[in-house]
């Protein structure tokens, strides 16, 4: 894997490297400039991004499951091409974060293995359940919603192959959202029952979606030193704040509401405010105890071990074929 | 892989861009950019409302079989996104799957517009994907097979593929401009299917025994129908003396060598497997056709005349 090649997990320094490296990472991050796979980074950045980074990768690919639940019931053939089409963008995007991942030091094989271990996390939004097509259009206009104002300020990220994966991330999740807005719109100018089935989808996925940005800002104790090393560049409240601004205008158009009656603006601090939410219910699915966390891994697992022998036998034949072309060359060379 | 190229001069040209369906020298598949003037479902569409295209009978029933068979075989490899032993291929079964739903829902376009609903409007491909029952389905058995482990998708992928990729050769040189353009399009995707399965029944077949052993098992699995996509019967021969569409049995012989190569070069046999009877042309159908279509059709059918 090309990925595997940047891998840069540093040898045994002298002090003097160390500092001269440690130097040399606070004039980028000073400067706003990127580090990259083969530069010295301090080893909190490093498991710090190897964390967000995989989390994030894990999130897309558990956050395939929810979506590809209906794409097999999908009501017309048009929207079973555009909802196939964009769980398999997740699959990519689950790729090039694993990849990114990598170049900070460890294989894709480990990170899956530790997701299916249950040692590593995932958002999570994806632990909640698709129950009727109006999910497919409240998770693309609320929950890749929300990732959009989370991500996009992530292009900037000062780690050089995070930041680059992300650009084109972006560019797909803006699609997935208005896909969401437009299934939402076609459902809410249905018949009435469609336009139930979209008001009960956003009702439903409004806060757990606001709970995506994290905790309230004076309880989410990495933000301040990932904000520092320019790897976030807005706290949760704020993202979430703008986030609620942008829902308020774009339900209007859909002719559906928020179920949130003490969302407002505030003029003192131009902000966006919105009602209280459930923290104790978020600690509780990133526990584990979640409507569908059980559900999601065992469906990764189980995809997992059933492709284990694929995998062998690919492996295998790769140096078969391998040992072969050698032959070759060492029959030439002969 | 393999000594069968398409010929560019059959896969261009067919219809005029201005009026929707450029079939020819549509370079697209799910795995690029479509490029602005690729054939989409929704050209065709177009074309029927204004009535430029309306097929014959005949040409709308060969139509129809092309597109469930392409429905079926997408709604059967939708199955694997999420549950593919590696995410390569979460990608690659979904692309493969992009592109037949693209196929089906072409085909059904073209085959709805010389069929009427009760209120007299054309037939819409989701009226003929979600408001057909199983003896109106015309897609032959293999494609309804069940997936099975990934070695009997992958051999049912092997055979289709080559079907397809020879089927869809052919016909771009029908005199039929539309089905010439929809085959335009699908040639050069299914020939990356081609490539796709054969890759596959390679390393599956020489990997490791265990691999081995679910690759010879597939193909023995499918076999039973692969008879049944080379069986002409009344339709096809008037249609294809007409130069419309592809006698079947004529694909035979190039199937047997295409797949042949790839057999032998895996050291693998083709299947000593007596043949299923079939019938799928003709509304006959497996025990699984049933199970496809109750979880196809369910949400549709809860709200019949709603739009989406």
């Amino acid at each position: 894997m090309a990925a595997q090649n940047l891998q840069s997990v540093p040898a045994e320094l002298t002090p003097e490297e160390e500092a001269a490296g440690q130097a040399h990472f606070d004039r980028i991050i000073a400067e706003d400039s990127r580090i990259e796979p083969r530069d010295w980074m301090p080893a909190a950045y490093r498991k710090t991004l190897l964390r967000q980074v995989s989390q994030h990768a894990h999130s897309e690919i558990i956050g395939m499951q929810p979506e590809a639940n209906w794409i097999s019931r999908a009501p017309s053939l048009k929207r079973k091409a555009i909802l196939m089409a964009k769980v398999q963008d997740e699959a990519g995007h689950g790729l090039y974060l694993y990849s990114a991942a990598e170049t900070l030091g460890q294989s894709r094989d480990k990170m899956m293995d530790d997701l299916i271990a249950g040692k590593a996390r995932y958002s999570s939004i994806f632990n909640y359940p698709a129950l009727t097509w109006a999910d497919m259009g409240a998770i693309g206009w609320l929950v890749d919603g929300a990732a959009i104002c989370n991500q996009v300020p992530l292009c900037r990220a000062s780690y050089g192959p995070y930041g680059r994966a992300m650009v084109r991330i972006c560019k797909e999740e803006s699609f997935h959202q208005r896909q969401g807005f437009e299934i939402l719109l076609e459902l809410s100018n249905g018949t009435p029952e469609q336009k139930q089935m979209a008001q009960d989808a956003v009702n439903r996925w409004y806060a757990p979606a606001l709970m995506m940005f994290g905790p309230p800002d004076d309880d989410s104790p990495n933000s301040k030193q990932s904000m520092a090393w320019n790897i976030k560049r807005f706290s949760n409240d704020e993202l979430r704040s703008r986030f609620v601004g942008m829902m308020v205008e774009q339900v209007r158009v859909l002719g559906l509401t928020l179920p949130d009656d003490q969302i407002c603006f505030n003029e003192d601090t131009k902000k966006w405010e919105h009602g209280p939410l459930d923290w104790h219910e978020f600690q509780e699915v990133l526990a584990g105890r979640g409507p569908c966390n059980a559900q999601r891994l065992e469906r990764r697992r189980e995809a997992h071990d059933d492709g284990a022998w694929v995998r062998e036998a690919a492996a295998a034949y790769a140096a078969k074929q391998q040992a072969k072309e050698s032959m070759t060359t060492k029959e030439y060379a002969a | 892989m393999s000594t069968a190229h398409t010929n560019p001069e059959t896969t261009t040209g067919h219809g005029d861009i201005s009026t929707g369906v450029a079939g020819g020298d549509s370079n697209a598949s799910a795995t690029r950019i479509t490029p602005g003037n690729a054939l989409r479902p929704e050209d065709i569409a177009l074309e029927v409302r204004t009535g430029l295209v309306k097929p014959s009978g005949d040409i709308a029933e060969y139509a129809l079989r092309l597109g469930d068979d392409a429905l079926i075989l997408a709604q059967r490899l939708g199955h694997w996104i999420s549950r593919a032993p590696e995410l390569e291929e979460d990608i690659a079964l979904g692309n493969i799957a992009l592109d037949q739903l693209g196929h089906a829902r072409s085909f059904l376009t073209y085959a709805g517009a010389a069929m009427t609903n009760d209120d007299g409007s054309a037939r819409s491909e989701d009226d003929l994907a979600y408001f057909r029952r199983e003896h109106e389905f015309r897609s032959v058995q293999l494609f309804e097979q069940p997936n099975g482990d990934f070695a009997a998708t992958i051999a049912r992928q092997f055979v289709v593929s080559i079907y397809q990729y020879l089927l869809y050769r052919r016909l771009t040189e029908s005199t039929d401009e539309t089905l010439a353009a929809i085959a335009a399009k699908a040639v050069k995707e299914v020939d990356y299917h081609r490539d796709h399965s054969a890759q596959w029944v390679l390393r599956l077949a020489g990997g490791t025994e265990e691999s081995r052993k679910r690759m010879v098992h597939g193909l023995r699995t499918m076999w039973p129908y692969v008879g049944e996509l080379f069986r002409d019967d009344d339709l096809t021969q008037r249609l294809a003396e007409a130069g419309a569409a592809v006698a079947p049995s004529s694909l035979k012989e190039d199937f047997d060598r295409l797949a042949g190569e790839i057999l032998s070069e895996a050291e693998l046999e083709v299947p000593d497997v007596p043949a299923a009877p079939g019938g799928g042309r003709h509304g006959k159908h497996s025990e699984h056709l049933g199970y496809i279509l109750a979880e196809m059709q369910v949400l549709a059918r809860e709200h019949p005349g709603a739009s989406w």
